[in-house]
């Protein structure tokens, strides 16, 4: 009898076990502060006791016209900041990638390695390196326009309001064009000779090759850049706080999402961090992600047609 | 031999064993205070002067300082409180700040600290429970604002100390006339450089120091009044006596460029001068901030700016009171003032400053009235906070972003927000 039910009831607890351990370190390490969070995000605390408070913090955030003024500023940045990614960085990035997949190109190797050098870098150190470029006092950026005859169209770039942002965007753009040029120089390379001869057989070459044949091939993994490029802009912060502070000035012209949750959680200066207003701004950020993530998995993702060799 | 005497010998013998063990650890080991604090740029002076001043007078006590980056200070400090790994003493920050800890119950109340008479209640109001019954931190040292200027600047271009504010905007157009110093070394990217260096240096002249301040907590002012908005006035017409590229300048950027000699005039916070002496090659002088009229009272910004509490979880509360008790003491009047040109001591010691610029900033202790920064204390309890809307609006202000009465208005809208006076 017993051998009856064991055989029939065979499970396969190895898969368990296998799976077991990374499940019990992205549940310690991530699940279970993300369920904090957004527990937190539904107390308050007054006089040092906590108290439920429901969705009472999303009202003030949303509600409050200096919360909802400071958090749509920080929104509206954020999305700034993500479009210019999307616009310089990605396009860039394939254009890199095609110049690198040329087969007659020479020191492929030593190009591959310079431009994804500073994606390796610290962000204080990126942070620095620019501010001290840029700076209008002792910056090699004035210098070398001087040099050109351009010394006119020199400001401080980083100290106002209509081109903070602007900078502060393409350093982030310049720090990480080497991920999408990577991962689309691996799909350009994962190409099957077959197909580009067989194109060239058709006379597809050269340009109208890369339009007509490559691109197509290579859309899922733009695609997955630009997911990525989206997770990786709204949770964005060192870069902004190393070079302009937390209070993202001018003016919180460079305020993202990050460094309003920064701000808020922690408190700065004067202000004491207000941990549950500061989880409530986690949440949304998380639901924003989360909505874009799932929107992009579920509708556009699924839709990509997608070749097999 | 008795039992009862064999127990006894025993017993007395462990427990003279127990004792003699207990005993000689005290001696082997040493007791080890830590000592938090935002203050990484003095980690020399404690380790060298300081700390060791008081090991020699304390035996069996020894004492680290580890320092946190100034931004940071605020946070890490709660974060390590709250899981309760912070150090003994703890620098405590001026007001709120500090306030909360006290009431969180992280510090202990300091009114039994031997020598905390030397200090006056304005020294201990920076710590003390807004009814004045706790102090919970012993007021080590406060700073005063000015103007530090380059002598050889004025000499070469031939302008005279400013006293009245006419007079100080005729020597920045002189000097940016003659055309080889920036008139004026300061930048607005850091925002509160603009507020702390400008708006609370040259204010209390305009709101006449503590009488404005505690006005505006009774609510019998307001920051639109033309006393509170003519700071701002005046801060806007800087912006053209600034360097190039101003809007990106930020504090290190500043000092550097008074250091190197190409800016005349620098609005200084005292703690400047220790890095003024040991970079300047030019001779220094400093002014308190120019008047409106000639004669006029003068209000400087003496502000309480750093005290030492203790940690109410310290494994160490002997030692650590015995350490703040040591804080109130001349010796270390004498070596902090000394060592630190520029932080000024609270206590009623005299004290003697060896560096002639230090002297000067505290010489006008006697000809002008102190007050401290308006925005301290209760005003930026809430939110929005005063002091951090004040750093943007000073510098929104000399960056044109913003006109002085529509700043004003927006800090006054802020305040009224939440802080309801005579509650």
């Amino acid at each position: 009898m017993t051998d009856s039910t064991t055989y029939r009831r065979a499970r396969r607890w190895h898969i368990l076990v296998f799976l077991a351990p990374a499940l019990l370190v992205y549940t310690v390490l991530m699940v279970l502060p993300l369920a904090e969070t957004l527990r937190l995000s539904l107390y308050t605390e007054t006089e040092q006791v906590r108290s439920f408070v429901g969705f009472a913090n999303f009202t003030v955030l949303f509600g409050d016209p200096r919360w909802a003024q400071t958090f749509w500023n920080a929104l509206g940045n954020n999305v700034q900041f993500f479009l210019i990614h999307m616009a310089v960085q990605n396009p860039v990035g394939i254009a890199l990638a095609a110049l690198l997949s040329v087969p007659r190109l020479r020191g492929r190797s030593a190009y591959r390695t310079t431009i994804f050098m500073p994606t390796m870098l610290s962000f204080v150190v990126i942070g620095f390196i620019w501010k001290l470029i840029l700076s209008p006092l002792w910056g090699v950026a004035p210098s070398l326009l001087a040099a050109i005859g351009l010394k006119s169209l020199f400001g401080p770039w980083l100290g106002q309001e209509h081109t903070a942002l602007i900078a502060i965007s393409l350093v982030s753009v310049w720090q990480f064009i080497g991920i999408p040029m990577m991962l689309i120089y691996a799909a350009l390379l994962s190409i099957p000779d077959e197909v580009i001869e067989a194109a060239e057989c058709d006379g597809v070459s050269g340009l109208a090759q890369f339009w007509k044949i490559k691109l197509p091939l290579i859309l899922p993994a733009i695609g997955l850049i630009s997911i990525l490029t989206f997770v990786a802009n709204f949770n964005a912060f060192d870069l902004i706080y190393v070079s302009q502070g937390a209070l993202a000035g001018p003016n919180f012209a460079t305020d993202i999402l990050g460094t309003f949750l920064y701000r808020t959680f922690f408190g700065h200066q004067l202000q004491l961090g207000d941990q549950h207003m500061g989880a409530t701004i986690a949440t949304v950020m998380f639901l924003i992600i989360l909505s874009v993530v799932a929107f992009y998995l579920l509708v556009i993702h699924r839709r990509m047609r997608r070749y097999q060799f | 031999m008795p039992r009862q005497n064999f127990r006894t010998a025993i017993l007395g013998s462990t427990a003279l064993a127990i004792g003699v063990l207990l005993s000689s650890a005290a001696f082997a080991e040493d007791v080890t205070l830590t000592i938090e604090s935002w203050r990484n740029d003095d980690l020399p002076i404690w380790q060298d002067k300081i700390i060791p001043a008081f090991e020699a007078a304390n035996p069996g006590i020894k004492v680290v300082f580890s320092p946190t980056a100034p931004t940071e200070y605020n946070a890490a400090l709660n974060t390590k409180l709250d899981a309760g790994t912070a150090g003994d003493l703890i620098t405590c920050r001026p007001f709120d700040a500090s306030l909360e800890l006290f009431k969180k119950g992280h510090l202990t109340a300091v009114n039994d600290v031997p020598g905390m008479d030397t200090f006056s209640p304005v020294a201990k109001s920076a710590w003390s429970t807004d009814d004045g019954a706790s102090t919970f931190c012993v007021p080590m040292a406060s700073v005063i604002h000015g103007f530090i200027y380059n002598k050889d600047a004025f000499e070469k271009v031939g302008v005279a100390v400013p006293k009245t504010e006419e007079e100080f905007f005729a020597a920045l157009d002189k000097i940016k006339a003659e055309g080889s110093y920036v008139p004026m070394a300061m930048g607005t990217a850091d925002q509160w450089e603009a507020a702390t260096m400008g708006y609370q240096n040259i204010g209390p002249n305009y709101w006449h120091g503590e009488d404005g301040r505690k006005a505006l907590i009774e609510g019998k002012e307001k920051l639109t009044d033309a006393d509170w908005v003519a700071p701002y006035q005046v801060l806007k017409r800087w912006a053209d006596y600034l360097g190039d590229g101003f809007k990106a300048q930020t504090y290190p950027d500043s000092q550097n460029m008074f250091a190197l000699g190409r800016a005349a005039i620098y609005p200084a916070g005292s703690w400047d001068i220790s890095v003024f002496n040991t970079q300047a090659e030019f001779k220094m002088g400093a002014f308190y901030p120019p008047v409106k009229g000639a004669g006029d009272t003068c209000y400087i910004s003496d502000h309480a700016d750093i005290a030492m509490g203790a940690n109410a979880k310290s494994a160490h509360p002997e030692e650590t009171k015995k350490f703040l008790a040591w804080l109130t003491s001349a010796d270390f009047a004498d070596i902090y003032a000394n060592s630190l040109p520029g932080f000024f001591s609270l206590s009623s010691h005299e004290v003697k400053l060896q560096d002639p610029l230090a002297q000067e900033f505290v010489n006008w202790r006697s000809t002008c009235k102190q007050t401290i920064r308006s925005t301290y204390q209760i005003l930026s309890r809430g939110t929005p906070n005063l002091e951090n809307e004040t750093w943007g609006a000073s510098a929104n202000v000399i960056n044109g972003a913003e006109t002085p009465e529509a700043a004003a208005k927006r800090l006054q809208d802020g305040l009224d927000s939440w802080y309801k006076p005579g509650q």
